[in-house]
């Protein structure tokens, strides 16, 4: 794939400037907090469903399933089974009912019944840790993206494009608020599913349209696994430890979607309940169908490009995907994809990047520094702005420690986080009347804790060859993946620290049912 | 505990005795037709999945099984949690337009006309 990195930029550079353009004109009416944090809740269900195909649908899920799927088989297209199937519980628990009681953060639902200046400082904690961990796995990737896509391999060239990458988020996030972010995921998740799509049905017309043919020239070009690679545990079949870590994994992608506080904060930018669903809707056709269109590519790289040639590619298993692209269309299409990966890089580090400086400028400056009087609302953008700028060079650096490292455990990480310390603190407080201000404590503060612990004491970061440490064994926890321990220990603590506690606000929960159910009083959209 | 500080005067604007209209009889029927299609539909998915995933995790033999060309029982199982995620957002979708917006927009107007 040498040759063709002018080709690459030059696309990529294309993207850029059409969307700065459009990130430029939305953000001409950006004028409040409601504004710049939730885009004036002005977009449409089906837009807002593009959008969070676009924040979902990160280059991990794009060129590392393809990659799994391609060197591991079925294990691979287990990821992104339990990647959609999350999508069920974010439709029917908690979407409508968090649009109509909250504003811009997951802060606002959490606290809403509470004392609102502990549970508010919780719920950023946690909001900042899962984007933060997300933030620097997808930098990190950028890095490895570059020296795959730009042939670029040293260490200072592949710094230098992720502080272009880090600079180009900051000025979206910058000038466009909420309504540029969400415009550049719509375009990318637009070309991404179009790209995706018209990749698969040229691999499907190479094999007659036949599935079946497909796999069975995947099998043929994959001798060392032969057959295994049509049925399950490849990757992770080999001891009841891995089996384990792949039960605990599926645990956490199907419970850590609907806690994932840039995707939650979506469901503020349209104007109802009902279009909340609506998105929610739309992005489950556009994400499932993306999966499928996954599962072909990635038995169509194993076939048309083979395993050997994509291990030995720079990138690994990162390169199916763009390899796939250059057997079917040559340098030009190859081009497209990358630039398309790139694009998804940074469309979505920007909803990330957004998503934190929300929460610390609503939930931290406004409500407990402020304590809910802050005397301009323009104040409230003026420190969402500031953060998103330190936010931003802090993933840069970041970004390049990290840059080479083994960094999939972030992204598990991050999940397993966001299925421990948000999602039972958000069901409990939509459907447990009894839930209090300590049991969200104990269930935000505790799961957080629960799960970075035992990431760090597992094999991931120490003891083994594909550790972050290799040279020293603190792996006292066997499993890479947390949630099977962490998911459950943070229900319970959520479920003691509430009965362990007097507190019990009977007349708030009330309001916050009636309005969680009814909309009455939700946000509306701004008029301008 | 204290709760003093959760009771801010914004709270007062609505006006509304919230637990009165949590006590209604449409409210009371909002919320049970609500939870009783999330609840069982959110165990069912999530049971269906667990299945899944444990049949994938420790069932090879029987997820490798050909049933025709080389299309096995696991990647039609897998389809089959595809079909499973659409075919429940479409119920779930016409239970609402059906039985939950019409009540709640009900009884958003009553609230909400009452307050002004």
């Amino acid at each position: 794939m040498n040759g063709n990195a002018l080709l690459n930029i030059g696309i990529f550079g294309i993207f850029v400037a059409a969307t700065l353009v459009v990130v430029i004109r939305a953000s001409r009416n950006t004028k409040t907090a409601a504004d710049y944090l939730a885009a004036g809740r002005s977009f449409t269900g089906p837009q807002n469903g593009v959008a969070i195909a676009g924040d979902y649908l990160s280059a991990a899920s794009f060129l590392g399933i393809a990659g799994a799927i391609a060197l591991n088989g079925y294990d691979g297209f287990l990821y992104s089974i339990g990647f959609l199937v999350a999508w069920l519980i974010a439709l029917l628990l908690v979407a409508e009912l968090l649009r109509n009681t909250g504003k811009y953060t997951m802060g606002d639902v959490l606290s809403f019944r509470m004392r609102q200046r502990p549970v508010r400082a919780a719920a950023a904690t946690s909001t900042m840790a899962v984007s933060f961990f997300y933030l620097l796995a997808q930098m990190a990737g950028a890095g490895g993206l570059v020296a795959l896509l730009l042939n670029i391999t040293g260490k200072f060239g592949q710094a230098i494009v992720i502080a272009v990458v880090g600079a180009l988020m900051i000025a979206y996030v910058l000038i466009g608020g909420m309504k540029g972010t969400t415009w550049v995921q719509i375009i990318k998740a637009v070309l991404l599913i179009v790209g995706a799509g018209v990749m698969t049905l040229w691999v499907l017309a190479k094999f007659g349209l036949n599935l079946s043919s497909l796999l069975g020239s995947a099998v043929e070009n994959a001798p060392k696994a032969g057959e295994k690679l049509l049925g399950p545990g490849l990757q992770y079949g080999a001891t009841g430890t891995s089996k384990l870590d792949f039960l605990s994994l599926a645990l956490a992608l199907v419970l850590g979607t609907a806690g994932l506080p840039h995707i939650l904060m979506r469901f503020y930018t349209v104007p109802t309940a009902k279009e909340a669903r609506r998105s929610v809707v739309w992005a489950i056709w556009l994400i499932g169908l993306f999966y499928l269109f996954t599962l072909v590519l990635g038995y169509g790289a194993a076939a048309l490009v083979g395993p050997d040639k994509i291990r030995a590619a720079p990138g690994g298993a990162n390169s199916a995907a763009p390899l796939l692209a250059e057997a079917l269309g040559g340098p030009l299409l190859l081009g497209l994809i990358a630039a398309v990966a790139f694009a998804t890089i940074l469309a979505v580090v920007a909803g990330l990047t957004i998503t934190a400086s929300a929460s610390f400028a609503h939930d931290i400056y406004a409500n407990i520094i402020k304590k809910g009087e802050a005397e301009d609302k323009d104040a409230e953008v003026k420190v969402a702005r500031r953060t998103a700028i330190v936010i931003g060079i802090v993933s840069i650096l970041g970004g390049i420690a990290a840059n080479g490292q083994n960094i999939a455990f972030l992204v598990a990480l991050a999940f397993a986080v966001a299925a421990s310390a948000n999602l039972p603190t958000i069901l409990y407080s939509l459907f447990w009347k009894r839930f209090n201000t300590s049991g969200a404590l104990w269930s935000i503060y505790g799961g957080l804790v629960v799960t970075i612990t035992l990431i760090v004491l597992s094999p991931a970061v120490s003891g083994k060859p594909t550790s972050m440490f290799k040279n020293v064994d603190f792996a006292l926890f066997p499993l890479s993946n947390p949630g099977i321990v962490s998911i459950p220990v943070a229900f319970l603590l959520g479920y003691l620290g509430t009965v362990l506690s007097k507190e019990n606000d009977k007349a708030k929960y009330a309001e916050m049912e009636v309005r969680a159910l009814t909309g009455v009083g939700a946000e509306k959209a701004t008029v301008h | 505990m204290s709760t003093s500080e959760q009771h801010s005067p914004a709270d007062a604007q609505g006006n509304h005795n919230w637990v009165d209209v949590q006590n209604t009889p449409d409210f009371r029927e909002l919320r049970r037709r609500l939870r009783t299609f999330v609840f069982p539909m959110a165990g069912l998915f999530l049971a269906w999945y667990l299945l899944y995933v444990l049949l994938a995790d420790y069932a090879h033999g029987f997820m490798s099984t050909k049933v025709f060309g080389n299309i096995n029982v696991g990647l039609i199982l897998g389809l089959l949690q595809f079909v499973s995620t659409f075919v429940i957002t479409t119920l779930y979708v016409r239970h609402a337009n059906k039985k939950l917006d019409p009540l709640a927009e009900k009884l958003r107007n009553e609230l909400e006309g009452g307050q002004a």
